[in-house]
């Protein structure tokens, strides 16, 4: 290679190291302000020592508590309970569900904190897995029966 | 070790190259997308949680995958045409960045067509879907920065250092997934011993991740073709070339 051609290639080599660690160093003080969400662990425990504060705006993530679905009869109010792996966080929502929400499902709801455990929800939302199978090796590996997504969110 | 490729950095045989693939990749994507597409649409299984909505996965994800991968061949041309300074390198930047802000924005339109029923919301800013728009707005930024110019060697440069110092987004894509909490699900088929991914609903994902690349092979190939006609429009060769076509253009009038 000539030396030309070699010091330009430093240079590229040089700035894009830069840019990299500028923004491998930005990313790392954004963690925090960049994560989508809570887990019901860090709403009460605190997240790095911060918590959130009643009456915050904010969005939980967590995985829907088997046997908490609470719905009302008479309205679309629905409660249910969020866990990660410490605590539960109660959550209150009026409105449609998305066709993926089930009992042990992964959710996303944003809201207000009314108190230390429970949020009011403006909005929820249904948060999928990676996996990807036919409804049969589903039921066999996992014991999930297959619930067809357009019955399964509707029927209480 | 490189120096069979060194007859490319001239325009003419680089032209040519184009001319030679050109019909493989034209026809390998049509066999490709076509088996896979229908395959996927028709005959894989229904997943078992999201039913048939799944199978937006056979638009969503090669295209998803290839907006990245354009954009880091994008950049590899972009160094070689900033340290090499090969002319056909920058012309091959500037032929892929359309065909990859295309995939792109398939990416986050089939995207936000799946979220609404399976998520319930069109778009959530979250570091996946949040990073993937930046890197469409990447591509209009080198297409744009090389249209600035009228000089397109300057051009070239300018737009090839801002694709260069894009490539830091690539990596960010694929792991925001793991890196930050997300609502987009982690990654299903790279991981290659274990793809969370039933084998027949895997096959005619990878066939249609195939015809995609072929696809845009071919795309880029045209384009790459049309760039060099265009700058070198002055040259012998390609008024050679041009001659030539008016000929046979002629030829066939007088059949008729």
């Amino acid at each position: 290679m000539n030396p030309r051609r070699k010091s330009r290639l430093m240079v590229v080599i040089a700035v894009g190291g830069l840019i990299a660690g500028a923004m491998g160093l930005m990313l790392y003080a954004l963690t925090d302000s960049i994560d989508l969400f809570y887990t019901p662990s860090e709403v009460i425990e605190g997240k790095a020592g911060q918590y959130p504060k009643v009456g915050q705006r904010l969005r939980i993530g967590g995985m829907v508590v088997p046997g908490t679905v609470v719905r009302d009869t008479t309205s679309l109010a629905v409660s249910f309970d969020l866990v990660d792996t410490g605590p539960k966080v109660t959550v209150n929502y009026i409105g449609i569900l998305p066709d993926l929400f089930r009992e042990g499902q992964g959710i996303v709801a944003t809201g207000v904190l009314v108190d230390k455990t429970t949020i009011n929800a403006e909005e929820v939302l249904a948060k999928h897995d990676e996996e990807y199978m036919p409804p049969e090796l589903a039921e066999k590996m996992k014991g999930i029966k297959h619930v067809s997504p357009n019955q399964g969110a509707t029927t209480p | 070790m490189w120096k069979w490729l060194h007859p490319y950095a001239k325009t003419e045989r680089a032209y040519q190259l184009c001319n030679t693939l050109k019909p493989w990749f034209w026809l390998g994507a049509l066999g490709c997308l076509s088996i896979g597409t229908v395959w996927g649409l028709l005959f894989a299984p229904a997943d078992y949680q999201q039913g048939d909505s799944f199978r937006i996965i056979y638009i969503h994800v090669p295209a998803a995958i290839l907006s990245m991968g354009t954009y880091v061949a994008m950049a590899v041309a972009a160094l070689v045409g900033i340290v090499w300074q090969w002319r056909t390198a920058f012309m091959s930047m500037i032929a892929m960045a359309p065909v990859g802000a295309l995939m792109t924005f398939i990416a986050l339109f089939t995207g936000a067509a799946w979220g609404k029923p399976m998520w319930g919301a069109w778009w959530v800013w979250d570091a996946r879907l949040t990073s993937e728009l930046i890197l469409l707005f990447l591509y209009f930024g080198v297409m744009a920065l090389y249209a600035a110019f009228d000089d397109k060697q300057q051009a070239g440069k300018a737009a090839g250092v801002m694709a260069l110092v894009g490539v830091v987004n690539v990596p960010i894509i694929h792991y925001s997934v793991e890196w930050w909490n997300t609502l987009h699900q982690g990654a299903t088929i790279s991981k290659f011993d274990n793809p969370s991914i039933a084998a027949e609903m895997l096959w005619p994902l990878l066939i249609n991740l195939l015809g995609f690349a072929l696809f845009i092979g071919a795309v880029t190939g045209v384009r790459l073709q049309n760039e060099i006609i265009r700058r070198e429009r002055h040259r012998p060769w390609v008024q050679q070339l041009a001659a030539q076509n008016l000929d046979d253009k002629g030829e066939k009038h007088h059949a008729v």
